[in-house]
């Protein structure tokens, strides 16, 4: 496939408080091929929002606009309601952080799953449970026959996300966005989620938006990296040239990681007089 | 084997919930006839003299005590008091010279039937205004359905059922006047529930029918706006609580329609707190609404209960607050099992 699959030029979105409407998203662009974006960013710095405003799921009273915003060849901005909900899903998905929380209480798990495959093919009822079966398989799930019959509060929060993995790649979407996809998971089952999100996406040649607060993990999952701070974009690049980054805010970032091999006696605090003045 | 061990298993457990619900119903049943037993004990009201007159001498004052077991000790007129409400026997009623029992079985059918049919317009109408205000939310819609149940509140009964009769009775004709029924129809069908609808419909009698229609719609209307009201808000705040959770965000994510997305993620959660907003709601139409009853004429349970309190009518008082308590405990129940139903996590 020739052009980028999303591209997008200064996205802004904005909630009124009493003070008047505050951009949280400053005018965000980028442009993202088959490739695995992180962006990386710390609580507020509108790293969620991006992800929400790709899928125009921002909900009133927030508000959202872009000069630009360009999806496998398809103006996002000019899409009706009724056409941005074909695509949702389908074309373009995102997995949610908490499985606890994003998963629905009084439906089975089968039924979430089957819901978002049926909302975008029409298959018989065998097809569909064979493709549910089939995708719990993918996602590492042994007895998939005995989850799709389970409520989400009688699963781990482990298997919650590879539920939440499933149901957002069932229809076979071209862009995946996984806004903390591990943020909510036991640092041991963290690794394992991510492993298999980088598995299917690659084997299906997927785009993939990894939202994070983690800089390690997004430099290892991903290929190129924006890093977000209060709204905008402070620094863009490949992963692996992370050592290399500029800007105060990402070597203030980097600098207060903790090495294996640590022969500084103290971290260093992130000093944020050095950009914002403050 | 191992399906029908588990079926046993189920078996032996639904049969053990069972009686653990039995008992725990009856226990709050004695529990209740022990409350109204002994607040109509201590209150300073003589049921000898409510009988026997002012006028009485002392000998005949002294003979009717003995003769209604009251010169017995409290506990055991509670233990034959509640022995007779086990056999059906609540006493005689003082006003109306009836067995209470008699009485409450003409009564307590006629506010169940305006409840009922007030609660399902209630309902039909509550739940969909709320749903529609929370998922409009700030919008004119919401603001027009938030006055609308804000008026349900703030207007008073008795109001609304003159100004109900003024215009849809007397200026429009539309429907009939106070009563169950019109004066030319009344007792032609048996009673066997008491309820003037089913009983005139099993028995075929279609003129019956619509005049009883035609005769509670208006006040189970009234009756219904009012619990609409509440419902209407009710649905409205535990809605808009749902619209913000997560998996909402998830159901729009995966394209599913807004319809559905409202209807299957966002009502379905809360089906069981609405059951208990609507129980209550119910439990409080059937305890008879003595302002609507008075206005329509209605001779529902809660005239009948007016009337015996001003009248020291001790055995009428106790047997129709058992009869609402015994609906609260009732509906309370039924909740209950509905949860059950509804919510996977109680199971």
């Amino acid at each position: 496939m020739t052009g980028p699959l999303l591209e997008i030029e200064n996205l802004r979105v904005s909630f009124p408080t009493p003070k008047g409407r505050v951009d949280v998203v400053k005018g965000l662009s980028f442009t993202l091929g088959r490739e695995r974006l992180g962006i990386v960013g710390e609580s507020g710095s509108g790293k969620s929002m991006t992800g929400r405003a790709i899928l125009r799921l921002i909900r009133r009273p927030g508000r959202q606009s872009a000069d630009k915003m360009i999806f496998d060849g398809i103006d996002l901005n000019s899409l009706s309601e009724k056409q941005m909900r074909t695509l949702r899903g389908a074309r373009i998905s995102m997995i949610m952080q908490d499985p606890k929380f994003s998963l629905n209480p009084v439906m089975t798990i089968g039924a979430q799953i089957a819901e978002a495959l049926k909302t975008h093919e029409r298959l018989a009822r065998r097809d569909v449970k064979a493709r549910v079966l089939e995708m719990l398989h993918a996602v590492r799930i042994n007895d998939p026959e005995r989850v799709v019959g389970l409520y989400p509060h009688e699963v781990s929060g482990g298997m919650g996300q590879r539920i939440m993995i499933a149901m957002m790649l069932i229809p076979r979407p071209d862009l995946l966005i996984a806004d903390e996809p591990t943020s909510a998971l036991d640092v041991s089952v963290q690794a394992q989620v991510l492993d298999l999100i980088d598995e299917l996406v690659r084997e299906k040649g997927m785009g993939l938006i990894l939202i994070s607060h983690d800089l390690n993990l997004v430099a290892r999952y991903c290929d190129r990296i924006l890093v977000m701070h209060a709204g905008e974009v402070v620094e863009s690049c490949a992963a692996a040239d992370l050592h290399k980054a500029s800007h105060p805010y990402t070597r203030g970032l980097l600098a207060s990681v903790p090495k294996m091999e640590e022969t500084r006696d103290e971290l260093p605090v992130l000093d944020r007089s050095a950009w914002s003045g403050t | 084997m191992a399906t029908y061990a588990s079926g046993a298993r189920h078996l032996t457990q639904s049969v053990k919930s069972l009686g653990g619900f039995v008992v725990v119903t009856l226990l709050t049943f004695v529990g209740l006839m022990a409350i109204t037993f002994f607040i109509g004990r201590v209150i300073p009201i003589d049921p000898v003299l409510s009988v026997v007159g002012d006028r009485a001498t002392q000998e005949q004052y002294d003979a009717a005590k003995i003769a209604m077991g009251l010169d017995r000790p409290l506990i055991l007129q509670f233990v034959s008091y509640v022995g007779d409400v086990f056999q059906g026997n609540l006493g005689q009623s003082v006003s109306t010279n009836r067995p209470v029992a008699d009485d409450l079985a003409r009564v307590f059918p006629a506010t169940l039937e305006m409840a009922t049919l007030g609660i399902m317009i209630g309902v039909g109408l509550g739940v969909p205004l709320g749903v529609w205000a929370a998922a409009r939310q700030g919008t004119w819609i919401d603001q027009v359905i938030r006055v609308f149940a804000l008026l349900g509140y703030s207007v008073p009964a008795f109001w609304l059922g003159l100004v109900g009769l003024v215009v849809f009775y007397a200026n429009l004709g539309w429907v009939a006047g106070p009563g169950r029924v019109d004066i030319f129809y009344d007792g032609l069908v048996e009673p066997v529930t008491g309820l003037l609808l089913v009983d005139s419909a099993m028995v075929g009698d279609w003129d019956v029918f619509w005049s009883a229609l035609d005769h509670l719609i208006l006040p189970a209307a009234i009756l219904g706006f009012f619990s609409l009201a509440y419902i209407a808000r009710m649905t409205r705040s535990f809605m808009l609580d749902q619209l913000g959770q997560e998996y909402i965000t998830t159901a729009r994510v995966k394209g599913v329609s807004e319809w559905r997305v409202i209807w299957t993620h966002g009502f379905r959660p809360i089906r069981v707190p609405l059951i208990t907003v609507i129980g209550l709601s119910y439990a409080a139409l059937l305890e008879g609404s003595v302002m609507i009853e008075t206005v329509f004429s209605w001779p529902g349970i809660g005239n009948y209960l007016t009337v015996a309190l001003l009248n020291a009518d001790m055995n009428a008082v106790l047997g129709a607050t058992l009869v609402i308590g015994s609906v609260f405990i009732l509906i309370n129940k039924i909740s209950d099992v509905l949860y059950r139903v509804l919510d996977p996590r109680s199971r």
